[in-house]
């Protein structure tokens, strides 16, 4: 499920807004893609509407749109309380598309090393990015390219040490 | 009447191409070949990581880039000079005018207050004292540990060590920074500051840095990185 909810619920307790403000603030510390799209924006807030989450304060009904500002509920702060005290589940990487090249590599007797090469100076290449991006960035740049240079360096790590034990693996893994 | 500063002694000529080749480097020590056709070309300004395993030879490619080890075989050209044949004054010369150093350990004179420390290579340089400590007392407040200038160095931090000797390896506008592991492990928000000082004021000044590390994340502050495995080189990852 997406963390897109709970978000919003943060972002609507430090103070009640319009969707479009909404998903400007969302964008501007989240969205490191792609923006939200407002059809995302208003699916998400009209579902949060109807599980009691959020409630509508006020109506603007000037010359366009009209705009609703939403604000938390009480059970929304619970709700976003409780998401935050709930550990997410430790992504499973055992099945990575790496993982699997490096092995069927050995399985069928191509050379390893040169896969692990080219997927490093890949990696390097994104945390070159990242990095150049976090330099320029403000703090909410700088924790979330650290959150991406932190992944990318662990398996990095696991390259290296799978670069170190190549021998023994391809011995491993043929003789299986 | 003050003796010229490296700044304006005549440098390598400005051209396009790369400032420090290195072709084919061997280095044996007795039966350890630690380099075998180790091979690089820096170029100007441009900050390169060296990354490897554990006794890859990383530092051993460095020192001789630097001129401080002598290869067996193969060629060092930095700027028309060819350092794997320059007599050793010339080398000796070259390390105190061109070259900075950051390395790991050992490399600040424990008797020597930071700002002094600092001060060493233009004193070497033949610089006068007063000025010389007036350009380092700058340098130490440019990466922000002015306040250490009067301490020894055992006196420092180890971060604000790490930022004393990064301003003594640039203090001479270096036209190249060898760098080995100068930050160690980057789990500190202090290696990252070390490391951005040394980067930024680099590019600045348009020095090139050759940086060993086999950290991805220090890695990542380079433009480019080539791997040192079993003593050769391999160029695969290219920035931009
Ligand atoms: N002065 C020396 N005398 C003898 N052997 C040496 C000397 N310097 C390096 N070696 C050997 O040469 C090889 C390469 O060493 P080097 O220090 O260049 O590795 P490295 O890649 O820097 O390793 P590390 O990441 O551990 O610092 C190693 O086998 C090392 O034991
Ligand atoms: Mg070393």
């Amino acid at each position: 499920m997406s963390s897109l909810g709970p978000a919003f619920l943060g972002l609507l307790e430090n103070r009640p807004q319009h969707g479009y403000d909404l998903k400007h603030v969302y964008d501007e510390h989240f969205a490191t893609q792609r923006p939200l799209a407002y059809g995302q924006v208003y699916a998400t807030l009209s579902r949060l509407l109807k599980n009691g989450l959020v409630e509508v304060t006020a109506t603007e009904t000037g010359g366009g749109p009209e705009r609703k500002r939403y604000a938390v509920t009480d059970a929304g702060v619970t709700d976003v309380e409780q998401w935050l005290g709930r550990p997410e589940s430790p992504a499973p990487y055992l099945q990575s598309a790496l993982y699997t090249k490096v092995v069927l590599a050995l399985l069928t007797g191509r050379p390893a090393e040169g896969i692990l090469d080219v997927q490093r100076a890949e990696h390097l290449q994104q945390m070159r990015e990242l990095t150049r991006r976090k330099a320029d960035g403000d703090l909410g740049d700088q924790l979330i390219c650290d959150h991406a240079l932190f992944h990318l360096e662990a398996d990095l790590r696991w390259l290296e040490l799978t670069a170190a034990r190549l021998d023994e693996l391809s011995g491993e893994v043929r003789g299986r | 009447m003050t003796r010229p500063t490296p700044r304006d002694r005549p440098r390598p000529e400005d051209t396009d191409g790369p400032l420090l080749t290195a072709y084919g480097l061997n280095k044996a020590f007795g039966l350890t070949q630690a380099l075998s056709t180790a091979s690089l070309s820096l170029g100007r300004g441009e900050i390169v990581a060296l990354m490897g395993p554990s006794g890859s030879g990383k530092s051993t490619f460095l020192h001789c880039l630097a001129g401080v080890v002598r290869p067996d075989a193969g060629r060092i050209d930095y700027g028309g000079v060819d350092l794997t044949h320059a007599p050793d004054p010339r080398l000796s010369a070259l390390r105190r005018t061109e070259f900075g150093f950051l390395f790991q350990f050992g490399q600040l004179v424990p008797e020597l207050p930071c700002v002094e420390n600092v001060a060493l290579p233009l004193r070497l340089n033949g610089q006068r004292r007063r000025p010389a400590e007036r350009e380092a007392t700058r340098m130490l407040e440019r990466l922000d540990v002015g306040d250490v200038a009067r301490k020894r160095p055992g006196a420092c931090s180890g971060g604000q060590g790490q930022r004393v000797a990064v301003a003594r390896a640039l203090i001479t506008r270096p036209r190249v920074v060898f760098a080995d592991e100068p930050t160690g492990a980057l789990d500190s928000l202090n290696g990252e500051k070390v490391l951005r000082l040394l980067t930024d004021t680099a590019r600045e000044s348009g020095a090139s840095v050759v940086l060993v590390t086999h950290e991805p994340r220090v890695a990542a502050y380079a433009d480019r990185e080539v791997i040192v495995r079993d003593g050769r080189t391999l160029d695969i990852g290219g920035g931009r």
